[in-house]
């Protein structure tokens, strides 16, 4: 018989400390729609998807009412569109519009893989595509858009940085009539992983099989309180409690994981090990980082407090399933975390921290509101900034920001729902103009000599 | 292999609980196989073993079904496949 103690403590997660599925995410290859006609390349695609996806919702219904968790959301992610745009040529916009057609007769909360990969160059497609997304994010609701232009292997590709700081500038004006929700969809990443399940950034790597489940966990909220219940304890106690809490947290994305493949009669492909806050009171990665000790997030000690919670978050979750992958660690995204939000609107924490945070953590600069004036150079060297930080420490890192068209700092923008609302806040505007406009590459850094 | 599940319920303790529970399973063809029970911090906590094969509705709509029940007793009642639990709790 289970004990008492266990049940209990399982309800209360749920109950009261917002643990859920963050997302089952299905993903499907494209490469077999490919077509040297659009038209019939993008009827494929629109085919395949709704063959492959048509029962993820309903299926992932099933799951959450028979184990009595939720699971927030159901998602797609297909192959990276600039291959397919590779094969027949066009415009890319017929995409975008095909995979919203798609995602609306099956329901999904979003599809990623508006994509490009671009580390090394352009090859065909690729600028086309890149050049589309402002005008693609706008037109639809619900599909996500990433550009990977750099890599621990490859580099930087400083063509494709100056270009992505235009993309994500022109992304917030064409949609300033809609809270500028267009860069809010779009990750710019270096050393992206093929198998993410989470959006923005999510795409299905030209390396997965036909068709894959990802499952995202979540649960800071689950792990503050973990913390909150040893108060007086050390810190080797604190990493210990979140790795034996994240453990628990990934034996119920594994279980929903296995399930999930089984019914759908699909791969199971990789549980992602993160930790993902959402603006509910209490689910906040930041307010984890509190309870360790600090005043406020952003202060001194942050990153160290960050550094423990991402590596215990990683060894607690490896045991507990038999494939990792995704981004797998903490996520900081400053609007979606009630916690970095207050932060942030005190100024306790400054685009500077997070960027020294992104180091130990997963992902990246996300969900950052900069003001409206910031220019496309500053932009495009924040991207290189972040992805020199990835290149050097062999991790994924990615830039989602926002510039809030017509806002300064100290304003508030709002998006509502998961991507919650977020204080403009202040960037250096010392001119990188000259730098970013030089183009070519930062060479591949030197994995060996370590001595 | 037998379906089971786990009722939990939680909230004030008051007669008729453990009566109206088991009328419930009684009445969708559940059987229950074992009852534990305890005051944490002065809540009312029952865990209930069942087993859940022969059950004349869905699983969603019996977990429903006992959960509007509590809200008429102000209590929190839940019914979650013991996998959930056995997966978080035992290697």
């Amino acid at each position: 018989m289970l004990e008492l103690r266990d049940v209990l403590e399982t309800v209360q997660m749920i109950e009261n400390e917002n643990l859920d599925i963050r997302t089952i995410t299905m993903g499907i290859s494209l490469l077999d729609c490919c077509d040297s006609d659009i038209k019939k390349s993008c009827d494929k695609v629109y085919e395949k998807i709704v063959r492959k996806a048509e029962n993820l919702v309903s299926t992932g219904e099933k799951i959450e009412k028979k184990y009595g968790i939720p699971i927030i959301n159901k998602r797609v992610s297909v192959t990276p569109i600039a291959m397919i745009l590779a094969a027949s040529g066009g415009d890319p916009l017929l995409y975008a519009k095909t995979l919203e057609r798609a995602v609306n007769t099956i329901g999904v909360n979003f599809l990623g893989g508006y994509s490009a990969l671009v580390q090394k160059g352009f090859g065909p497609g690729d600028e086309a595509l890149i050049r589309s997304i402002p005008e693609a994010l706008d037109i639809t609701d619900h599909v996500c858009s990433s550009v990977n232009i750099g890599s621990t292997k490859t580099g930087i590709n400083m063509d494709a940085v100056k270009l992505m700081g235009e993309i994500v500038k022109q992304s917030a004006e064409v949609t300033a009539y809609k809270n500028c929700i267009g860069p809010a969809k779009l990750v710019v990443f270096c050393n992206a992983p093929e198998d993410n399940p989470f959006m923005a950034g999510a795409f299905h790597g030209a390396g997965e099989p036909d068709c894959v489940i990802n499952v995202g966990v979540s649960g800071p909220g689950v792990v503050r309180s973990a913390v909150a219940k040893i108060p007086d304890a050390n810190i080797t106690e604190i990493a210990e409690m979140v790795k034996r809490t994240a453990f628990k947290i990934t034996r119920v994305g594994q279980l929903v994981a296995n399930e999930a493949a089984d019914r759908l009669d699909v791969p199971f492909g990789i549980v992602d090990l993160s930790l993902a806050p959402t603006p509910a009171v209490g689910d906040s990665v930041a307010q984890v980082l509190e309870e360790m000790g600090l005043e406020q997030c952003g202060g001194a000690g942050t990153t160290a407090c960050l550094a423990l919670l991402n590596d215990a978050v990683k060894k607690g979750g490896v045991m507990a399933s038999s494939h990792v992958g995704g981004l797998s660690g903490a996520f900081i995204p400053v609007s979606e975390d009630a916690g970095m939000i207050s932060a942030a609107r005190s100024g306790c924490l400054k685009l500077e921290k997070l960027e020294a945070m992104t180091a130990v953590c997963s992902v990246g600069l996300d969900m950052i509101v900069i003001p409206g004036d910031t220019t496309p150079a500053v932009i495009s060297a924040i991207i290189a900034d972040e992805a020199a930080i990835g290149m050097v420490n062999s991790k994924t890192t990615a830039v989602r920001v926002i510039p809030a068209i017509g806002k300064k700092v100290g304003e508030e923008l709002e998006f509502g729902g998961l991507l919650g609302s977020g204080p403009v806040m202040p960037v250096n505007t010392a001119s990188p103009e000259k730098f970013i406009s030089r183009g070519g590459r930062i060479p591949a850094p030197l994995q060996s000599l370590k001595n | 292999m037998k379906m089971r599940a786990v009722i939990t319920v939680i909230g004030q303790d008051q007669v008729g609980i453990c009566a109206k529970v088991s009328t419930i399973c009684a009445e969708h063809n559940v059987n229950i196989t074992a009852v534990s029970q305890n005051i944490f911090d002065d809540l009312f906590c029952m865990v209930m073993l069942v087993e859940t094969d022969k059950l004349d509705i869905n699983f969603g709509e019996f977990s429903e079904l006992l959960k509007e029940e509590g809200k008429t007793m102000g209590l929190d009642i839940r019914a979650m496949h013991e996998d959930i639990f056995n997966s978080m709790h035992r290697i």
